[in-house]
């Protein structure tokens, strides 16, 4: 992934957001360039989750403007649904449609939001279903599903939709240990594949190993950014190496 | 036995009015509870809808909300057959006499009333979806309605179905209210036989064991529903479970 482009598809400048008189996010800026594998870490409350629910404005930041290809996303220039479809999202706890087979849950979207046939929207998921290993599983139903399969049709829904960026938040955090390789095999293999991901996670081995550039966030700040490489061997900020000689 | 030859003559003599009571029974009150929940998931959908920002929006919202509050407390808070009563005459008070058609007037009754429960057990239904199903259904990129359409109330059917059930059994016996307003559903059928016969006990036991057959045979019938609706707990990998290559391979894209 060397020749990565400078366009950039997601910039933040300036987000706040609080919940009541509780301030998240302070003051948080951020471009994130095409094909680009962004890993946020940093401890509980520091504000991760809720910078990457801001960007798919499941929050509504409370400051500051995202901006999507120069776009302002609050702005009526651009539509809420189609960005989100645009920008999906990969959750801690799964979110799939428990009402739909594994199957359903990556062709519906795609009908429903995408407006395509059953017949392309099915050839598509089946596509992406195969990618994430789970073509035999094509039509249980979640609750028929282990955490780390859930996780990986999520994946494939995500795929589904054909995004831009693709938002992981704690992907593997609620998964028993023996199934978070599988959800980080195929994390892997998006990013060899140029997807442009921002992964918020504990695993330290793969933001080490995969990312182009490492977030550490504390107290609703990016306290320091850096390759892995910078971040992890010769962090300059104090709390970065406080925080990073508690987990390693 | 004297009883037993009563029973027998009310029921070959009248017969044709029993079944004529019992069928629009069943009728008004099949039709008032599907309407009743229709009602129950457009006010569920709109209340739980999230607040606009554009402060018009807002408004409207927070005024549809308070109708929607008021319209479920007045008709949960007041008896059947007062509203059956109010509704009928009001509406003859209002036309200068003309009262509206018996069977019609009926299922409004009955639909407007099993609306204002159907109201809260869609709430209900609404709030107990857990959160992330809407997260994940907007993270995609689905509208509220969509969401709602397509993944919450879905599941909030099936989730509510022993209510909805509940609510079946319970207008099948409170459409017999209706007679106050000439309904001829069962209850006043018995009531005609009953004037013509004189035999009181015997002719409310017959609609009485109407009325249980009725129920009893909607609850086992809705219980199976609710069973099919669960599914299976297993689930049969595609494909050979014992050959792992043997799985089956996407055609290529064209």
């Amino acid at each position: 992934m060397e020749n990565k482009s400078t366009q950039t598809v997601v910039e933040l400048c300036h987000l706040e957001k609080s919940f009541g008189d509780h301030e998240v996010l302070k003051d948080i800026n951020l471009s994130v360039h095409k094909g680009e594998v962004i890993s946020v870490i940093g401890s509980s409350g520091s504000g991760k989750s809720t910078m990457l629910r801001c960007i798919n404005l499941l929050e509504i930041p409370t400051g500051g403007k995202i901006y999507y290809e120069g776009t302002d996303i609050e702005s009526k220039e651009i539509k809420l649904t189609s960005y989100r479809a645009k920008v999906e999202m990969v959750f801690q706890q799964f979110n799939l449609f428990n009402n739909m087979t594994a199957l359903d849950n990556c062709v519906k979207p795609q009908m429903i939001v995408l407006k395509r046939t059953r017949e392309e929207a099915e050839r598509i998921a089946l596509e992406y279903i195969e990618k994430v290993g789970m073509s035999a599983y094509r039509n249980a139903k979640p609750s028929q599903l282990s955490g780390g399969q859930k996780q990986r049709i999520a994946i494939a829904r995500a795929l589904s939709m054909n995004p831009d960026v693709i938002l992981f938040d704690e992907p593997t955090s609620a998964l028993d240990p023996e199934m978070v390789g599988e959800v980080l095999e195929v994390m892997k293999s998006l990013a060899k594949a140029g997807y442009t991901m921002i992964v918020v996670t504990h695993e330290m081995g793969f933001a080490r190993e995969v990312s182009d550039r490492v977030i550490f966030m504390d107290g609703g700040y990016i306290v320091e950014e850096g390759t892995p490489e910078e971040i992890f061997s010769s962090p300059k900020m104090e709390r970065t190496k406080e925080f990073l000689s508690r987990v390693l | 036995m004297q009883f037993f030859e009563n029973v027998g003559n009310i029921i070959t003599k009248y017969w044709p009015y029993f079944l004529k009571g019992l069928g629009l029974t069943m009728l008004i009150a099949l039709i008032g509870t599907v309407i009743g929940l229709l009602i129950g998931l457009l006010t569920g959908i709109i209340r739980t809808i999230p607040l606009s920002k554009k402060k018009v929006v807002y408004y409207i919202q927070k005024t549809v909300n308070v109708i929607i509050a008021i319209y479920v407390e007045v008709f949960r808070g007041t008896p059947m057959m007062v509203q059956a009563m109010v509704i009928y005459w009001g509406y003859a008070f209002m036309n200068g006499g003309n009262t509206l058609p018996l069977i019609p007037a009926g299922i409004f009754i009955v639909s407007i009333n099993t609306g204002a429960y159907m109201a809260e057990i869609v709430r209900g239904g609404i709030i107990s979806i857990d959160k992330g199903q809407f997260e994940g259904a907007y993270s995609v990129g689905m509208t509220h309605w969509q969401a709602m359409i397509h993944v919450i109330i879905p599941q909030v059917l099936r989730n509510i179905l022993p209510s909805i059930s509940n609510e079946f059994v319970i207008n099948i016996k409170d459409t017999s209210v209706l007679n106050v307003i000439g309904v001829m559903e069962l209850y006043y059928m018995a009531s005609k036989v009953q004037s013509m016969t004189w035999k009181i006990f015997e002719t409310y036991l017959i609609i009485c064991v109407m009325y249980f057959i009725m129920t009893y045979s909607i609850t086992r019938l809705l219980r199976l529903c609710e069973k099919k609706l669960a599914g299976k707990n297993s689930y049969t990998i595609c494909g050979s479970q014992s050959d792992p290559s043997a799985e089956i391979h996407v055609k290529e894209a064209e």
